[in-house]
């Protein structure tokens, strides 16, 4: 699969190091080129500097056709906003976001983003080592709704390729405006 | 109205004391607890000292009373992130964001952000207005941005000019409002009839602009460069 990581830090670097190393076209982005100092010597993918939220940097880095897309970096909002690019803009069909508050994590799932939140993985992570019960808070959530609840929103995510023509279409009329 | 405004840098901050002077009730969010002291010596207690992009800070900043949400913030993601929390899980009837990169504009847009407001591309549509060019220029989107208000400068070359628009052909969906000629601005009649040097502002839909361009500006090869 071709799959696009952002944020190279150490979540996405041993990632980036695993799925390169069982054969993914693996694509990752950072905005320090210090970063891909976590990459081994060994890793065939591509790694590029730049920000992972700017659809032209996106593009130019290949993530066009990818498969999946993991947002990794250390802003839950920059994550929220890569993945959506992902899914709007560039139509890649899956994506997940981390997003540490707890709040956000589920109401972006519930907007059609996969979530992980490392809040309630290791709150819930400690309570299964100490016996305690689970906490209730989100861990990985997968995509249980949509961005929109009006009717075009369904066309949108039915038709991912045609949705993403459109976006794109619209951005360069912007552009030109 | 109620008006959360999110971000307290200067943007936030005007915002803010502006709202306040007009009589509309404002809470402030800016997440530097020294910025946000800072605006609460200069305008009062207004300030929560909290991240607004945190849902649990948001919703104790009332964020499910207020009529409307402005995110102001200097980063695109976080406004987008404060308008869509505002939208989805506070059902905050109007949303309106700061967007800095252009590009994002129709993302923006298209998850659901009310209103958009992009001093970069204001800023771009200043310096462009003031560079003679031989092509239309965009003033305003409307609505979704399915339309737009155009200006056309008619020089020498252009098919219009001596014409009055009722014998252009103009495309369906688009007219001729306006003319601006020596610094003054007129209806645009039908017979009024065009001179070089005019600036005819037009609506269309963005379709129509290859047209709009061949019937005001002309064929690019027979316009004369200079």
């Amino acid at each position: 699969m071709k799959i696009v990581i952002v944020g190279c830090g150490r979540v996405g670097a041993s990632t980036a190091e695993l799925w390169d190393a069982a054969g993914h076209e693996v694509i990752v982005l950072d905005i320090v080129t210090r970063a891909f100092e976590r990459l081994p010597s060994s890793f065939g993918g591509t790694a590029v500097r730049g920000d992972g939220t700017d659809e032209d940097v996106l593009r130019r880095a290949g993530a066009e056709g990818a498969d999946v897309l993991v947002a990794m970096t250390e802003g839950d909002n920059r994550n929220v906003m890569s993945a959506q690019l992902a899914v709007e803009a560039l139509g890649i069909p899956r994506v997940i976001a981390k997003i540490n508050d707890p709040v956000r994590a589920m109401a972006y799932a519930e907007l059609g983003i996969a979530t992980l939140c490392r809040t309630g993985l290791m709150v819930d992570a400690m309570n299964a080592q100490l016996g305690f019960p689970p906490s209730g808070l989100p861990t990985l959530l997968t995509a249980s709704g949509h961005h929109k609840t009006g009717a075009h929103a369904d066309d949108a995510h039915t038709h991912a390729p045609d949705g993403a023509d459109e976006a794109s279409a619209a951005s360069r009329a912007a552009v030109e405006a | 109205m109620f008006v959360l405004v999110v971000g307290g840098g200067k943007v936030g901050y005007y915002l803010a004391k502006e709202l306040i002077d007009s009589g509309h009730e404002v809470a402030l969010m800016e997440k530097d607890a020294t910025r946000a002291r800072q605006i609460t010596d200069e305008i009062g207690s207004i300030v929560i000292a909290h991240d607004g992009c945190e849902g649990k800070y948001l919703g104790e900043a009332g964020c499910n009373r207020a009529d409307v949400v402005a995110a102001v913030t200097g980063d695109d993601e976080d406004n987008l992130v404060i308008c869509q929390m505002a939208k989805h899980h506070f059902d905050v009837p109007r949303t309106i964001a700061r967007v800095n990169n252009p590009k994002n504009e129709p993302l923006f847009r298209h998850l659901g952000v009310d209103e958009l407001v992009s001093p970069t591309r204001m800023i771009l549509g200043s310096i462009e207005q003031d560079i003679p060019v031989h092509e239309l220029l965009h003033l305003a989107a409307l609505g979704e941005g399915e339309l737009e208000i155009i200006e056309a400068h008619l020089q020498a070359g252009s098919p219009a000019i001596g014409k009055s628009p009722n014998q252009l052909d103009m495309p369906e969906g688009c007219s001729l409002f306006a003319v601006v000629r020596d610094g003054k601005a007129s209806p645009l009649r039908p017979d009024s009839v065009l001179r070089e040097g005019d600036k005819v502002i037009a609506i269309g839909k963005q379709e129509c602009e290859v047209l709009l361009h061949g019937q005001l500006i002309g064929d690019p090869e027979a316009v004369t460069v200079g």
